[in-house]
């Protein structure tokens, strides 16, 4: 039988067949193989369809073979493809960090549970990614919110109960939110088929309906992908996770929001519709430059370092967002680089941030002082990380923000840049915090009596180390998918 | 037939949709909240299904007595989204039990109380 036309949804089922094998299996072990060898094999997929829609057209995959628009279709182009290989690259490396991970932090009677839930979380943020469906996206949005609040309560700290409760409210606010804004364009446009409804919304683009919809699909998206001030719920969810949920959560789930945010803005919408007929880019930029220096302010005063890398992700989401509200190919492209650069690089610090919770059994600064000699592996790891947070020339945050700065600079947008250069200050700030302490005070002798962290840990932190340094170096991978894919949802090519 | 008579169930749905959210962020007590957010996913049922329903329309069963149809997707769609509305409170209200567990209490503030944080969650204990 030949698998190759079924990747599209092989991408999904893989990882959804996985979680209840995982259960039927109940111990650690096998529960560990089976999901991994699945994320592996959802990896393996999603090389093989980004290559191939880097080369040639959209891949579309009818569901059941019922044909779209009337069918569930799965539709890769080379936004999907990029982002697919992002989050199934994250689960193939975070899977195997996390067998040694977990065995601090959650019992191990729970383990098939863990396996069985990153599986499905996995599974829901590649069917958002590759599904053309409206409603798909809300229910595979819902497998991966669910999926989620449980890894977060796994979290050894009570405080991970009351974090994953408040982001299921809010998530689940969010969702709903989400949700009434399909149920809007459906009423209007009597499809769900993402591409179907991009061609015929133009004629009911001024009706009242529409406009509510692209509301309230903008707010629910930035509840979930934290956009300022709607972060609330992340700092204690990122925080008091398991740290292999925390790295998870922190390079993937936002950014498949994110993901989310641009596929309605640029192909649903269209931009004539987004940032013409509602003041949308202005009401982001404001929001995203006020994250920057707002978020990353607050990252300067954590001392629970896991927090303060919380709040980073919320400056850096900030970023992000800024690209998209510029409406413009280099904006989109530094938009979609970030979202790839800042995966991996929080992906590599939370990881880090793992070993030394595991190691020391805390993650307050105050308690780390002199890590860098009795940890310095990690510790130099975390400086590395810092500085692609920062974006000095050679780590790969560097690119992303040299992308962002062309794109103000394009629109004549000179305060922006500003605003982007001041804000990578605050970086420098809450970077140095760490460097100071880790590096400038002796060790305490509780401390001191502590070793390096097992090669478990630390080889997965270090590919996504090695990563940052590679992306910031040879840009080709990242800039090429990012501009071709900017260039396909700018040029009209739905 | 007027504004208010022909859209009536839109009214009833933005009235639960307003009451629910709102339950959610201003009630203290971790139950309220969830019931407060159920009323507010129920209400997203009922702006989906309402224009489904075609006056005058038939169940979607072809037949040559009938020429008008009400739109049967809706109701799948809802089907699915009171699936996730039940996981959601299920999940929601065991975590209420395990919270009670770990700290005695339901009510927020008494919560954050215990682990000395201030309400929006930024405080030293963290």
């Amino acid at each position: 039988m030949n698998l190759a036309p079924h990747l599209p949804a092989l991408q999904v089922v893989v990882p959804l067949l996985s979680a209840p094998l995982a259960v039927l299996l109940r111990r650690p072990t096998p529960a560990f193989l089976v999901t991994t060898l699945a994320s592996w094999i959802a990896f393996a997929v999603a090389i093989v369809l980004w290559h191939d829609v880097g080369r040639g057209p959209a891949i579309s995959y009818a569901i059941g073979s019922w044909p779209p628009p009337w069918g569930i279709e799965y539709r890769v182009d080379r936004l999907s493809g990029f982002v697919l290989l992002l989050v199934s690259g994250m689960a193939a490396l975070i899977l195997p960090y996390s067998r040694a991970s977990i065995e601090r932090e959650i019992p191990r009677d729970q383990h098939y549970l863990f396996y069985a839930m990153f599986a499905l979380c996995l599974t829901g943020l590649l069917g958002i990614t590759i599904t053309g469906d409206a409603f798909n996206i809300f229910v595979f949005l819902e497998i991966s919110s669910l999926s989620t609040y449980v890894l977060i309560a796994l979290g050894p700290d009570r405080r991970a109960l009351l974090a994953a409760y408040r982001y299921l409210v809010m998530g689940t606010i969010g969702a709903t939110f989400i949700v009434i804004g399909i149920g809007l364009l459906y009423l209007m446009t009597g499809t769900l088929n993402l591409a179907d409804m991009a061609n015929r919304l133009p004629e009911v683009r001024h009706t009242r309906p529409v406009l509510a919809a692209l509301a309230f699909l903008t707010v629910g998206i930035s509840l979930k992908l934290a956009l300022f001030p709607l972060h609330q719920w992340l700092p204690n969810a990122y925080a008091y996770a398991p740290a292999a949920v925390s790295a998870f959560l922190a390079a993937t789930a936002t950014k498949v929001s994110i993901y989310l945010l641009i596929r309605f803005f640029y192909t649903v919408f269209g931009t004539t519709a987004v940032f013409q007929d509602l003041p949308v880019s202005e009401i982001i930029m404001g929001l995203s430059v006020a994250a920057m220096f707002a978020a990353s302010a607050m990252a300067i005063f954590q001392d629970n370092l896991k927090r303060m890398f919380a709040y980073s992700s919320v400056g850096q989401v900030g970023y992000i967002t800024l690209g998209i509200s510029f409406d413009s190919v280099t904006g989109l492209t530094a938009a979609i680089v970030h979202l790839f650069n800042h995966a991996v690089t929080k992906g590599a610090l939370f990881l880090l941030l793992g070993a030394v919770t595991a190691v020391c059994g805390t993650a307050l600064l105050s308690r780390l002082a002199g890590l860098g000699r009795v940890m310095p592996l990690t510790s130099f790891g975390i400086v590395l990380g810092g500085l692609s947070l920062i974006g000095v020339p050679g780590s790969a945050g560097f690119v992303s923000k040299w992308y962002l700065i062309l794109a103000a600079m394009e629109k004549g947008q000179w305060p922006l840049v500003a605003a982007i250069v001041g804000s990578s200050l605050l970086a420098i700030a809450y970077v140095w915090r760490f460097v100071e302490v880790a590096y400038f005070r002796e060790p305490s002798t509780a401390l001191a009596a502590r070793r390096e962290a097992p090669a478990a840990l630390l080889v997965p932190a270090y590919v996504l180390v090695a990563a940052t340094i590679y992306f910031g170096l040879a840009t080709s991978v990242t800039v090429g998918s990012a501009a071709g894919a900017a260039a396909l949802l700018l040029g009209g090519a739905r | 037939m007027s504004a208010f008579g022909g859209h009536y169930s839109y009214f009833v749905t933005v009235l639960l949709m307003v009451a629910g959210l709102y339950v959610t962020i201003a009630r203290g007590n971790l139950v309220k909240k969830l019931i407060g957010l159920s009323i507010f996913q129920t209400s997203v049922y009922l702006l989906y299904i309402a224009p489904g329903k075609l006056v005058g329309g038939t169940a979607p069963i072809l037949d040559p007595a009938f020429t008008r149809y009400s739109n049967p997707l809706p109701h799948v769609l809802i089907l699915t989204a009171i699936v996730v509305g039940v996981a959601t409170l299920a999940l929601g209200l065991a975590l209420v039990v395990r919270i009670r567990e770990a700290y005695g209490t339901i009510e927020e503030d008494e919560i954050l109380a215990q682990d000395g944080e201030t309400p929006n969650g930024d405080g030293p204990g963290a």
